[in-house]
Protein backbone atom coordinates (compact mmCIF):
# COMPACT_ATOMS: atom_id res chain seq x y z
CA UNK A 1 0.00 0.00 0.00
CA UNK A 2 2.74 2.25 1.32
CA UNK A 3 4.49 1.94 -2.46
CA UNK A 4 1.64 2.26 -4.51
CA UNK A 5 0.56 5.52 -2.64
CA UNK A 6 4.35 6.60 -3.74
CA UNK A 7 4.31 5.88 -6.85
CA UNK A 8 0.94 7.90 -6.79
CA UNK A 9 2.42 10.47 -5.72
CA UNK A 10 5.42 10.34 -7.99
CA UNK A 11 2.81 9.92 -11.00
CA UNK A 12 1.03 13.41 -9.43
CA UNK A 13 4.32 15.32 -9.55
CA UNK A 14 5.32 14.58 -12.84
CA UNK A 15 1.74 15.06 -14.36
CA UNK A 16 1.77 18.71 -13.03
CA UNK A 17 4.66 19.22 -14.72
CA UNK A 18 3.03 17.68 -18.23
CA UNK A 19 -0.08 19.85 -17.02
CA UNK A 20 1.93 23.28 -17.22
CA UNK A 21 2.99 22.54 -20.69
CA UNK A 22 0.13 21.22 -21.74
CA UNK A 23 -1.84 24.78 -20.24
CA UNK A 24 0.66 26.70 -22.59
CA UNK A 25 -0.90 24.44 -26.01
CA UNK A 26 -4.78 25.56 -24.31
CA UNK A 27 -3.78 28.99 -23.99
CA UNK A 28 -3.09 29.53 -27.16
CA UNK A 29 -5.30 27.47 -28.67
CA UNK A 30 -8.35 28.97 -26.84
CA UNK A 31 -7.46 32.57 -27.78
CA UNK A 32 -6.14 32.29 -31.66
CA UNK A 33 -7.19 28.50 -32.75
CA UNK A 34 -3.77 27.81 -33.58
CA UNK A 35 -2.04 24.55 -32.11
CA UNK A 36 1.28 26.07 -31.38
CA UNK A 37 3.92 23.55 -32.31
CA UNK A 38 6.86 25.54 -30.73
CA UNK A 39 5.58 25.36 -27.32
CA UNK A 40 8.04 23.40 -26.57
CA UNK A 41 10.68 25.58 -28.09
CA UNK A 42 9.42 28.36 -25.96
CA UNK A 43 9.99 26.09 -22.80
CA UNK A 44 14.06 25.66 -23.92
CA UNK A 45 13.88 29.13 -24.89
CA UNK A 46 12.61 30.18 -21.47
CA UNK A 47 14.38 27.97 -19.21
CA UNK A 48 17.83 28.80 -21.51
CA UNK A 49 17.31 32.61 -21.13
CA UNK A 50 16.74 32.24 -17.12
CA UNK A 51 19.92 29.72 -16.47
CA UNK A 52 22.00 32.16 -18.09
CA UNK A 53 20.71 35.24 -17.16
CA UNK A 54 21.31 34.29 -13.40
CA UNK A 55 24.54 32.47 -14.28
CA UNK A 56 25.75 35.95 -15.42
CA UNK A 57 23.79 38.40 -12.30
CA UNK A 58 25.00 35.43 -9.78
CA UNK A 59 29.00 36.28 -11.07
CA UNK A 60 28.29 40.26 -11.53
CA UNK A 61 26.51 39.77 -8.22
CA UNK A 62 28.79 37.57 -6.62
CA UNK A 63 29.29 34.78 -4.89
CA UNK A 64 25.85 34.43 -2.37
CA UNK A 65 23.26 36.16 -3.76
CA UNK A 66 21.14 32.93 -5.14
CA UNK A 67 17.71 34.56 -4.48
CA UNK A 68 18.24 38.32 -6.09
CA UNK A 69 20.23 35.95 -8.93
CA UNK A 70 17.22 34.08 -9.92
CA UNK A 71 14.92 36.83 -9.41
CA UNK A 72 16.89 38.89 -12.16
CA UNK A 73 17.25 35.74 -14.13
CA UNK A 74 13.40 35.24 -13.74
CA UNK A 75 12.35 38.91 -14.55
CA UNK A 76 14.77 38.69 -17.28
CA UNK A 77 14.10 35.92 -19.16
CA UNK A 78 10.22 37.18 -18.50
CA UNK A 79 10.94 39.91 -20.73
CA UNK A 80 12.55 38.43 -23.14
CA UNK A 81 9.26 35.75 -23.57
CA UNK A 82 7.39 39.39 -23.86
CA UNK A 83 9.62 40.26 -27.07
CA UNK A 84 8.96 37.13 -28.30
CA UNK A 85 5.85 37.23 -28.13
CA UNK A 86 5.21 40.38 -29.89
CA UNK A 87 7.61 39.64 -32.31
CA UNK A 88 5.24 36.36 -33.64
CA UNK A 89 2.46 38.38 -33.40
CA UNK A 90 4.27 41.11 -35.65
CA UNK A 91 5.86 39.28 -37.84
CA UNK A 92 3.66 36.37 -38.38
CA UNK A 93 0.05 36.16 -36.83
CA UNK A 94 -0.56 39.27 -37.98
CA UNK A 95 -0.17 38.30 -41.48
CA UNK A 96 -2.14 35.19 -41.28
CA UNK A 97 -4.93 36.16 -39.89
CA UNK A 98 -7.64 33.95 -40.95
CA UNK A 99 -5.65 31.36 -42.73
CA UNK A 100 -6.31 28.08 -43.03
CA UNK A 101 -5.30 25.86 -38.95
CA UNK A 102 -2.72 24.00 -41.66
CA UNK A 103 -1.29 27.11 -42.45
CA UNK A 104 -0.98 28.29 -38.73
CA UNK A 105 0.22 25.15 -37.86
CA UNK A 106 2.92 24.91 -40.12
CA UNK A 107 4.34 28.43 -39.54
CA UNK A 108 4.27 28.10 -35.57
CA UNK A 109 6.79 24.69 -36.56
CA UNK A 110 8.90 27.38 -38.18
CA UNK A 111 9.27 29.07 -35.24
CA UNK A 112 9.56 26.34 -33.42
CA UNK A 113 12.76 25.64 -35.43
CA UNK A 114 13.90 28.97 -35.00
CA UNK A 115 13.25 29.44 -31.50
CA UNK A 116 15.36 26.21 -30.78
CA UNK A 117 18.36 27.35 -33.21
CA UNK A 118 18.03 31.10 -31.91
CA UNK A 119 18.08 30.00 -28.18
CA UNK A 120 20.75 28.32 -28.54
CA UNK A 121 22.95 30.90 -30.67
CA UNK A 122 22.39 33.25 -28.11
CA UNK A 123 22.56 31.83 -25.20
CA UNK A 124 24.66 28.72 -25.83
CA UNK A 125 24.14 25.17 -26.72
CA UNK A 126 25.74 23.35 -23.42
CA UNK A 127 23.81 21.96 -20.44
CA UNK A 128 23.00 24.35 -18.20
CA UNK A 129 21.84 24.42 -14.44
CA UNK A 130 19.45 26.12 -12.76
CA UNK A 131 19.74 26.14 -9.36
CA UNK A 132 16.41 27.86 -7.31
CA UNK A 133 17.77 26.21 -4.09
CA UNK A 134 15.15 23.57 -4.11
CA UNK A 135 15.90 21.00 -1.58
CA UNK A 136 17.02 17.72 -3.21
CA UNK A 137 16.57 15.76 -0.03
CA UNK A 138 13.92 13.01 0.61
CA UNK A 139 11.30 13.33 3.21
CA UNK A 140 9.31 10.44 4.33
CA UNK A 141 5.50 10.82 5.28
CA UNK A 142 2.87 8.76 7.42
CA UNK A 143 5.56 6.76 9.02
CA UNK A 144 3.08 6.02 11.93
CA UNK A 145 0.30 4.67 9.45
CA UNK A 146 3.12 2.80 7.16
CA UNK A 147 5.86 1.03 7.81
CA UNK A 148 8.60 2.52 6.62
CA UNK A 149 6.37 5.66 5.54
CA UNK A 150 6.30 7.27 2.16
CA UNK A 151 9.27 8.34 0.00
CA UNK A 152 7.89 11.97 -0.73
CA UNK A 153 10.98 13.88 -3.13
CA UNK A 154 10.72 17.50 -1.73
CA UNK A 155 11.85 18.84 -4.99
CA UNK A 156 8.70 17.43 -6.44
CA UNK A 157 6.35 18.81 -3.96
CA UNK A 158 7.94 22.59 -3.98
CA UNK A 159 7.76 22.15 -8.02
CA UNK A 160 4.14 21.19 -7.73
CA UNK A 161 3.00 23.63 -5.28
CA UNK A 162 5.01 26.71 -7.84
CA UNK A 163 2.66 24.80 -10.30
CA UNK A 164 -0.38 25.08 -8.46
CA UNK A 165 0.08 28.59 -7.91
CA UNK A 166 0.31 29.36 -11.38
CA UNK A 167 -2.84 27.59 -12.15
CA UNK A 168 -4.37 29.58 -9.19
CA UNK A 169 -3.71 33.00 -10.84
CA UNK A 170 -3.73 31.66 -14.25
CA UNK A 171 -7.78 31.17 -13.58
CA UNK A 172 -7.98 34.30 -11.23
CA UNK A 173 -6.90 36.43 -14.14
CA UNK A 174 -9.25 34.65 -16.53
CA UNK A 175 -12.46 34.80 -14.73
CA UNK A 176 -11.80 37.93 -12.16
CA UNK A 177 -10.72 40.39 -14.69
CA UNK A 178 -11.97 42.36 -18.26
CA UNK A 179 -8.95 41.18 -19.87
CA UNK A 180 -9.61 37.74 -19.12
CA UNK A 181 -13.25 38.07 -20.20
CA UNK A 182 -11.72 39.31 -23.07
CA UNK A 183 -9.07 36.93 -23.98
CA UNK A 184 -12.25 34.25 -23.83
CA UNK A 185 -14.75 36.58 -26.25
CA UNK A 186 -11.75 35.98 -28.88
CA UNK A 187 -11.53 32.69 -28.13
CA UNK A 188 -15.04 32.12 -28.81
CA UNK A 189 -15.16 34.86 -32.03
CA UNK A 190 -12.95 37.03 -33.22
CA UNK A 191 -15.40 39.25 -35.62
CA UNK A 192 -18.01 39.41 -32.58
CA UNK A 193 -14.79 40.17 -30.13
CA UNK A 194 -13.68 43.20 -32.22
CA UNK A 195 -17.12 44.61 -33.28
CA UNK A 196 -17.34 45.44 -29.56
CA UNK A 197 -13.68 47.31 -29.54
CA UNK A 198 -11.44 44.53 -28.21
CA UNK A 199 -8.45 44.73 -30.60
CA UNK A 200 -7.18 41.22 -31.64
CA UNK A 201 -3.65 41.88 -32.16
CA UNK A 202 -3.17 43.28 -28.43
CA UNK A 203 -5.32 40.04 -27.42
CA UNK A 204 -2.52 37.39 -28.93
CA UNK A 205 0.42 39.56 -27.51
CA UNK A 206 -1.23 38.77 -24.38
CA UNK A 207 -1.76 35.37 -24.80
CA UNK A 208 1.46 34.50 -25.93
CA UNK A 209 2.90 35.88 -23.02
CA UNK A 210 0.89 34.58 -20.88
CA UNK A 211 2.30 31.20 -22.83
CA UNK A 212 5.47 32.42 -22.63
CA UNK A 213 6.00 32.86 -18.75
CA UNK A 214 4.11 29.64 -18.16
CA UNK A 215 6.73 28.11 -20.57
CA UNK A 216 9.00 29.83 -18.56
CA UNK A 217 8.00 28.37 -15.10
CA UNK A 218 7.62 25.07 -16.60
CA UNK A 219 11.18 25.38 -17.94
CA UNK A 220 12.68 26.55 -14.96
CA UNK A 221 11.11 23.66 -12.38
CA UNK A 222 12.21 21.06 -15.33
CA UNK A 223 15.38 22.41 -15.92
CA UNK A 224 15.95 22.43 -11.77
CA UNK A 225 15.25 18.90 -11.83
CA UNK A 226 17.35 18.22 -15.39
CA UNK A 227 19.13 20.44 -16.06
CA UNK A 228 18.84 22.97 -19.15
CA UNK A 229 19.51 20.94 -22.44
CA UNK A 230 18.20 20.47 -26.03
CA UNK A 231 16.22 17.94 -24.78
CA UNK A 232 14.10 20.35 -23.03
CA UNK A 233 12.27 20.86 -26.61
CA UNK A 234 10.82 17.54 -26.53
CA UNK A 235 9.29 17.68 -23.37
CA UNK A 236 6.15 19.31 -25.30
CA UNK A 237 6.07 15.98 -26.92
CA UNK A 238 5.20 14.11 -23.78
CA UNK A 239 2.25 17.04 -23.12
CA UNK A 240 0.79 16.46 -26.72
CA UNK A 241 -1.23 13.21 -25.21
CA UNK A 242 -2.24 15.31 -22.26
CA UNK A 243 -4.23 17.64 -24.36
CA UNK A 244 -5.88 15.10 -26.29
CA UNK A 245 -7.17 13.25 -23.16
CA UNK A 246 -8.19 16.62 -21.32
CA UNK A 247 -9.27 18.56 -24.47
CA UNK A 248 -7.57 21.51 -26.36
CA UNK A 249 -9.57 24.18 -25.05
CA UNK A 250 -10.40 23.23 -21.85
CA UNK A 251 -8.10 24.41 -18.75
CA UNK A 252 -9.32 22.44 -16.07
CA UNK A 253 -8.54 19.36 -18.84
CA UNK A 254 -5.32 19.88 -19.24
CA UNK A 255 -4.53 20.00 -15.32
CA UNK A 256 -6.12 17.06 -15.24
CA UNK A 257 -5.28 15.90 -18.43
CA UNK A 258 -1.51 15.77 -17.27
CA UNK A 259 -2.25 14.51 -13.68
CA UNK A 260 -4.10 11.29 -15.41
CA UNK A 261 -1.20 10.57 -18.22
CA UNK A 262 1.45 11.31 -14.81
CA UNK A 263 -0.08 8.95 -12.76
CA UNK A 264 -1.03 6.53 -15.42
CA UNK A 265 2.90 6.44 -16.34
CA UNK A 266 4.18 5.60 -13.23
CA UNK A 267 1.50 2.90 -12.18
CA UNK A 268 1.86 1.26 -15.80
CA UNK A 269 5.55 1.01 -15.64
CA UNK A 270 5.47 -0.24 -11.75
CA UNK A 271 2.32 -2.98 -12.36
CA UNK A 272 2.11 -4.22 -15.97
CA UNK A 273 6.47 -2.86 -16.60
CA UNK A 274 7.42 -6.76 -15.43
CA UNK A 275 5.42 -8.70 -17.82
CA UNK A 276 5.99 -6.65 -20.70
CA UNK A 277 9.49 -5.79 -20.04
CA UNK A 278 9.17 -2.59 -19.10
CA UNK A 279 9.48 0.86 -20.81
CA UNK A 280 6.01 1.65 -20.90
CA UNK A 281 6.45 5.13 -19.43
CA UNK A 282 7.75 5.96 -22.69
CA UNK A 283 4.64 4.95 -24.90
CA UNK A 284 2.15 4.77 -21.92
CA UNK A 285 0.49 7.94 -22.61
CA UNK A 286 0.34 7.88 -26.44
CA UNK A 287 -1.49 4.96 -26.13
CA UNK A 288 -4.12 6.30 -24.26
CA UNK A 289 -4.39 8.95 -26.03
CA UNK A 290 -5.35 7.27 -28.94
CA UNK A 291 -7.29 4.99 -27.25
CA UNK A 292 -9.33 8.48 -26.26
CA UNK A 293 -9.18 9.59 -29.88
CA UNK A 294 -11.63 6.59 -31.01
CA UNK A 295 -14.19 7.21 -27.96
CA UNK A 296 -14.14 10.99 -27.45
CA UNK A 297 -12.12 12.89 -30.03
CA UNK A 298 -12.62 16.15 -28.22
CA UNK A 299 -11.12 15.27 -25.16
CA UNK A 300 -12.74 15.41 -21.42
CA UNK A 301 -13.48 18.32 -21.32
CA UNK A 302 -12.98 19.91 -24.96
CA UNK A 303 -16.23 21.14 -26.80
CA UNK A 304 -18.41 18.88 -28.82
CA UNK A 305 -18.45 20.57 -32.52
CA UNK A 306 -21.42 20.01 -33.76
CA UNK A 307 -21.76 20.40 -37.40
CA UNK A 308 -24.27 21.13 -38.94
CA UNK A 309 -25.04 19.12 -42.89
CA UNK B 1 -46.75 58.94 -30.25
CA UNK B 2 -44.83 61.75 -29.03
CA UNK B 3 -42.60 63.12 -32.23
CA UNK B 4 -39.05 62.41 -31.58
CA UNK B 5 -36.45 65.14 -32.22
CA UNK B 6 -34.42 64.12 -35.56
CA UNK B 7 -30.99 66.01 -35.45
CA UNK B 8 -28.54 66.44 -37.96
CA UNK B 9 -26.93 63.85 -39.84
CA UNK B 10 -24.49 61.91 -37.93
CA UNK B 11 -23.26 59.34 -40.38
CA UNK B 12 -22.85 59.90 -44.12
CA UNK B 13 -22.00 57.08 -46.58
CA UNK B 14 -20.19 58.64 -49.57
CA UNK B 15 -19.54 56.82 -53.14
CA UNK B 16 -18.76 53.46 -51.48
CA UNK B 17 -17.71 50.95 -54.06
CA UNK B 18 -16.82 47.31 -53.34
CA UNK B 19 -15.44 44.64 -55.20
CA UNK B 20 -14.53 41.02 -54.60
CA UNK B 21 -11.92 40.12 -57.56
CA UNK B 22 -14.69 41.13 -60.49
CA UNK B 23 -17.64 40.63 -58.74
CA UNK B 24 -19.21 44.17 -57.70
CA UNK B 25 -21.44 43.89 -54.61
CA UNK B 26 -21.58 47.63 -54.42
CA UNK B 27 -21.56 50.13 -56.76
CA UNK B 28 -21.40 53.82 -55.64
CA UNK B 29 -23.49 54.00 -53.13
CA UNK B 30 -23.63 57.01 -50.44
CA UNK B 31 -26.81 57.87 -48.05
CA UNK B 32 -26.92 58.89 -44.53
CA UNK B 33 -28.28 58.55 -41.44
CA UNK B 34 -29.55 61.29 -39.17
CA UNK B 35 -29.10 61.60 -35.27
CA UNK B 36 -31.80 59.64 -33.01
CA UNK B 37 -33.12 58.46 -36.44
CA UNK B 38 -34.19 54.13 -37.33
CA UNK B 39 -33.57 54.27 -40.92
CA UNK B 40 -33.11 50.74 -42.40
CA UNK B 41 -31.70 49.62 -45.35
CA UNK B 42 -34.01 47.05 -47.51
CA UNK B 43 -33.45 44.84 -50.79
CA UNK B 44 -33.64 41.26 -51.81
CA UNK B 45 -31.06 38.64 -50.79
CA UNK B 46 -27.66 38.74 -52.25
CA UNK B 47 -28.77 43.19 -53.14
CA UNK B 48 -25.41 43.84 -50.85
CA UNK B 49 -27.08 44.97 -47.35
CA UNK B 50 -24.51 43.02 -45.19
CA UNK B 51 -21.50 44.19 -47.22
CA UNK B 52 -22.87 47.99 -46.67
CA UNK B 53 -23.09 47.43 -43.00
CA UNK B 54 -19.48 45.16 -43.01
CA UNK B 55 -18.08 48.41 -44.69
CA UNK B 56 -19.49 50.93 -41.95
CA UNK B 57 -18.21 48.15 -39.43
CA UNK B 58 -14.43 48.11 -40.70
CA UNK B 59 -14.90 44.50 -41.45
CA UNK B 60 -15.13 45.27 -45.18
CA UNK B 61 -12.27 47.95 -46.93
CA UNK B 62 -14.49 49.38 -49.19
CA UNK B 63 -12.71 49.77 -52.92
CA UNK B 64 -13.84 53.26 -53.47
CA UNK B 65 -15.29 55.93 -50.78
CA UNK B 66 -15.39 57.27 -47.78
CA UNK B 67 -17.88 57.44 -44.59
CA UNK B 68 -17.87 60.08 -42.62
CA UNK B 69 -18.63 58.97 -38.96
CA UNK B 70 -19.76 62.54 -36.04
CA UNK B 71 -17.22 64.85 -38.29
CA UNK B 72 -14.62 62.50 -38.41
CA UNK B 73 -14.15 60.52 -42.14
CA UNK B 74 -12.56 57.32 -42.54
CA UNK B 75 -12.05 55.13 -45.85
CA UNK B 76 -10.89 52.23 -43.13
CA UNK B 77 -10.94 51.29 -40.08
CA UNK B 78 -10.46 48.36 -38.07
CA UNK B 79 -13.87 47.12 -36.20
CA UNK B 80 -12.16 46.74 -32.98
CA UNK B 81 -11.76 51.07 -33.68
CA UNK B 82 -15.09 51.74 -35.14
CA UNK B 83 -15.88 50.44 -31.65
CA UNK B 84 -14.47 52.75 -29.55
CA UNK B 85 -16.03 55.34 -31.73
CA UNK B 86 -19.21 54.51 -30.47
CA UNK B 87 -20.77 52.20 -33.33
CA UNK B 88 -22.16 49.40 -32.07
CA UNK B 89 -23.33 45.72 -33.78
CA UNK B 90 -25.47 42.72 -33.63
CA UNK B 91 -24.81 39.98 -36.10
CA UNK B 92 -27.06 38.07 -38.67
CA UNK B 93 -25.37 34.54 -37.80
CA UNK B 94 -25.52 34.69 -34.23
CA UNK B 95 -22.02 35.28 -32.94
CA UNK B 96 -22.00 35.12 -29.29
CA UNK B 97 -19.41 33.74 -26.91
CA UNK B 98 -21.22 30.46 -26.60
CA UNK B 99 -18.93 29.62 -23.67
CA UNK B 100 -20.18 32.10 -21.73
CA UNK B 101 -23.20 33.12 -19.87
CA UNK B 102 -25.61 35.82 -20.29
CA UNK B 103 -24.20 38.12 -18.15
CA UNK B 104 -20.88 37.60 -19.12
CA UNK B 105 -21.96 37.96 -22.48
CA UNK B 106 -23.13 41.15 -21.56
CA UNK B 107 -20.38 42.06 -19.87
CA UNK B 108 -17.83 42.26 -22.67
CA UNK B 109 -19.38 44.58 -24.23
CA UNK B 110 -18.21 47.10 -21.20
CA UNK B 111 -15.44 46.11 -22.19
CA UNK B 112 -13.94 49.63 -23.56
CA UNK B 113 -15.47 51.25 -20.55
CA UNK B 114 -13.23 49.38 -17.62
CA UNK B 115 -10.52 51.74 -16.55
CA UNK B 116 -9.22 49.71 -13.65
CA UNK B 117 -6.07 47.78 -14.43
CA UNK B 118 -5.42 44.19 -14.66
CA UNK B 119 -3.66 43.62 -11.44
CA UNK B 120 -6.37 45.73 -9.50
CA UNK B 121 -9.09 43.42 -10.79
CA UNK B 122 -7.46 40.51 -10.18
CA UNK B 123 -6.69 41.30 -6.32
CA UNK B 124 -9.97 42.81 -6.14
CA UNK B 125 -8.86 45.86 -5.08
CA UNK B 126 -11.25 48.60 -3.81
CA UNK B 127 -11.96 50.84 -6.68
CA UNK B 128 -11.45 48.22 -9.14
CA UNK B 129 -14.39 46.14 -7.29
CA UNK B 130 -16.67 48.95 -7.33
CA UNK B 131 -16.16 49.64 -10.91
CA UNK B 132 -17.08 45.88 -11.45
CA UNK B 133 -20.36 46.20 -9.48
CA UNK B 134 -21.19 49.52 -11.72
CA UNK B 135 -20.78 47.80 -14.42
CA UNK B 136 -22.87 45.06 -13.25
CA UNK B 137 -25.68 46.97 -12.62
CA UNK B 138 -25.67 48.75 -15.66
CA UNK B 139 -25.45 44.92 -17.34
CA UNK B 140 -28.48 44.08 -15.02
CA UNK B 141 -30.49 47.16 -16.22
CA UNK B 142 -29.95 45.50 -20.03
CA UNK B 143 -31.18 42.44 -19.08
CA UNK B 144 -34.30 44.03 -17.41
CA UNK B 145 -34.87 45.69 -20.34
CA UNK B 146 -34.38 42.94 -22.62
CA UNK B 147 -36.62 40.82 -20.31
CA UNK B 148 -34.29 38.15 -19.89
CA UNK B 149 -33.88 37.77 -16.41
CA UNK B 150 -34.29 34.33 -16.00
CA UNK B 151 -31.64 32.87 -17.72
CA UNK B 152 -28.66 35.24 -16.95
CA UNK B 153 -26.31 32.90 -15.85
CA UNK B 154 -27.45 30.66 -18.56
CA UNK B 155 -24.95 29.74 -21.08
CA UNK B 156 -25.94 31.12 -24.08
CA UNK B 157 -25.42 28.12 -26.27
CA UNK B 158 -27.93 26.49 -24.71
CA UNK B 159 -30.79 29.56 -25.36
CA UNK B 160 -33.57 29.21 -27.92
CA UNK B 161 -32.61 31.56 -31.45
CA UNK B 162 -34.91 34.54 -30.24
CA UNK B 163 -33.54 34.53 -27.26
CA UNK B 164 -29.86 34.19 -28.12
CA UNK B 165 -30.91 37.45 -31.05
CA UNK B 166 -31.35 39.59 -27.46
CA UNK B 167 -28.70 38.50 -26.28
CA UNK B 168 -26.56 39.65 -28.92
CA UNK B 169 -28.51 43.27 -28.82
CA UNK B 170 -27.58 43.15 -25.10
CA UNK B 171 -24.37 42.78 -25.68
CA UNK B 172 -24.17 45.55 -28.25
CA UNK B 173 -26.70 47.77 -26.14
CA UNK B 174 -24.23 47.34 -23.22
CA UNK B 175 -21.60 49.71 -24.77
CA UNK B 176 -23.82 52.36 -25.11
CA UNK B 177 -23.46 52.94 -28.40
CA UNK B 178 -24.08 56.31 -30.50
CA UNK B 179 -24.84 54.67 -33.58
CA UNK B 180 -26.09 50.73 -33.67
CA UNK B 181 -26.27 48.61 -36.59
CA UNK B 182 -28.59 45.91 -36.59
CA UNK B 183 -27.95 42.97 -39.24
CA UNK B 184 -31.29 41.29 -39.98
CA UNK B 185 -32.73 41.32 -36.10
CA UNK B 186 -35.48 39.36 -37.48
CA UNK B 187 -34.20 36.75 -39.15
CA UNK B 188 -35.38 33.22 -39.14
CA UNK B 189 -37.78 34.67 -36.36
CA UNK B 190 -41.55 33.98 -35.72
CA UNK B 191 -44.46 36.09 -35.82
CA UNK B 192 -44.54 36.94 -31.99
CA UNK B 193 -40.65 37.44 -31.86
CA UNK B 194 -40.43 39.61 -34.87
CA UNK B 195 -43.09 41.45 -32.46
CA UNK B 196 -41.57 41.48 -29.80
CA UNK B 197 -37.80 42.44 -31.29
CA UNK B 198 -39.57 45.27 -33.28
CA UNK B 199 -40.88 46.44 -29.99
CA UNK B 200 -37.26 46.51 -28.47
CA UNK B 201 -36.03 48.36 -31.36
CA UNK B 202 -38.14 51.09 -30.69
CA UNK B 203 -37.79 51.68 -27.30
CA UNK B 204 -34.23 51.24 -27.74
CA UNK B 205 -34.26 53.97 -29.88
CA UNK B 206 -36.81 55.96 -28.41
CA UNK B 207 -35.54 55.65 -24.35
CA UNK B 208 -31.63 55.96 -24.73
CA UNK B 209 -32.07 57.99 -28.07
CA UNK B 210 -29.70 55.48 -30.16
CA UNK B 211 -30.11 55.98 -33.36
CA UNK B 212 -30.36 52.68 -35.39
CA UNK B 213 -28.97 51.38 -38.86
CA UNK B 214 -31.00 48.40 -39.50
CA UNK B 215 -31.08 45.93 -42.74
CA UNK B 216 -33.60 43.38 -43.36
CA UNK B 217 -35.20 42.13 -46.11
CA UNK B 218 -38.67 41.43 -44.75
CA UNK B 219 -40.34 44.80 -46.04
CA UNK B 220 -43.22 44.90 -43.84
CA UNK B 221 -41.64 44.65 -40.38
CA UNK B 222 -39.55 47.40 -41.38
CA UNK B 223 -41.72 49.82 -43.11
CA UNK B 224 -43.57 50.10 -39.29
CA UNK B 225 -40.55 50.70 -37.65
CA UNK B 226 -38.34 52.90 -39.40
CA UNK B 227 -37.99 56.74 -40.38
CA UNK B 228 -36.17 56.35 -43.81
CA UNK B 229 -35.54 53.23 -45.87
CA UNK B 230 -32.36 52.49 -48.54
CA UNK B 231 -33.00 50.29 -50.71
CA UNK B 232 -30.38 48.14 -52.65
CA UNK B 233 -30.66 45.54 -55.64
CA UNK B 234 -27.63 44.13 -56.85
CA UNK B 235 -24.95 46.30 -55.20
CA UNK B 236 -26.70 49.87 -56.09
CA UNK B 237 -29.03 52.14 -54.51
CA UNK B 238 -32.82 52.28 -55.98
CA UNK B 239 -34.97 53.97 -53.50
CA UNK B 240 -34.11 56.33 -50.82
CA UNK B 241 -36.93 57.93 -48.64
CA UNK B 242 -39.68 57.46 -46.30
CA UNK B 243 -41.77 53.81 -46.24
CA UNK B 244 -44.20 55.72 -48.25
CA UNK B 245 -42.33 57.09 -50.85
CA UNK B 246 -40.11 53.65 -51.02
CA UNK B 247 -43.49 51.83 -51.11
CA UNK B 248 -44.97 53.36 -53.95
CA UNK B 249 -40.69 53.47 -55.94
CA UNK B 250 -42.02 51.77 -59.02
CA UNK B 251 -37.67 50.70 -59.28
CA UNK B 252 -38.28 49.25 -55.78
CA UNK B 253 -41.79 47.66 -56.45
CA UNK B 254 -40.08 45.30 -59.51
CA UNK B 255 -37.24 44.89 -57.61
CA UNK B 256 -39.39 43.18 -55.17
CA UNK B 257 -42.31 41.69 -57.24
CA UNK B 258 -40.41 41.39 -60.36
CA UNK B 259 -41.21 43.07 -63.78
CA UNK B 260 -44.31 42.18 -65.12
CA UNK B 261 -44.36 40.83 -68.81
Amino acid sequence: MAFFLETLFGGLMAGMLYSLVALGFVLIYKASGVFNFAQGAMVLFAALAMARFSEWAGVWLGGDQLFLANLIGFVGAGGVMFVVAWLIERLALRHLVNQEGTTLLMATLGIAYFLEGLGQTLFGGSIYKIDIGMPKDPVFWLDSVFEGGILINKEDLYAAVIAAVLVAALSVFFQKTSTGRALRAVADDHQAAQSIGIPLNRIWVIVWCVAGVVALVAGMIWGSKLGVQFSLATVAMRALPVVILGGLTSVPGAIIGGLIIGVGEKLSEVYLGPYVGGGIEIWFAYVLALGFLLIRPQGLFGEKIIDRV
Amino acid sequence: MATKHIGDVILDVKNISLRFGGVKALTDISFNVREHEVRAIIGPNGAGKSSMLNCINGVYRPTEGAITFRGKTFSHMDSYQVASMGIGRTFQNLALFKGMSVIDNIMTGRNLKIKSNLFMQALRIGPAQREEEKHREFVEHIIDFLEIQAFRKTPVGQLPYGLQKRVDLGRALAMEPQLLLLDEPMAGMNVEEKQDMSRFVLDVNEEFGTTIVLIEHDMGVVMDISDRVVVLDYGKKIGDGTPDEVRTNEEVISAYLGTGH
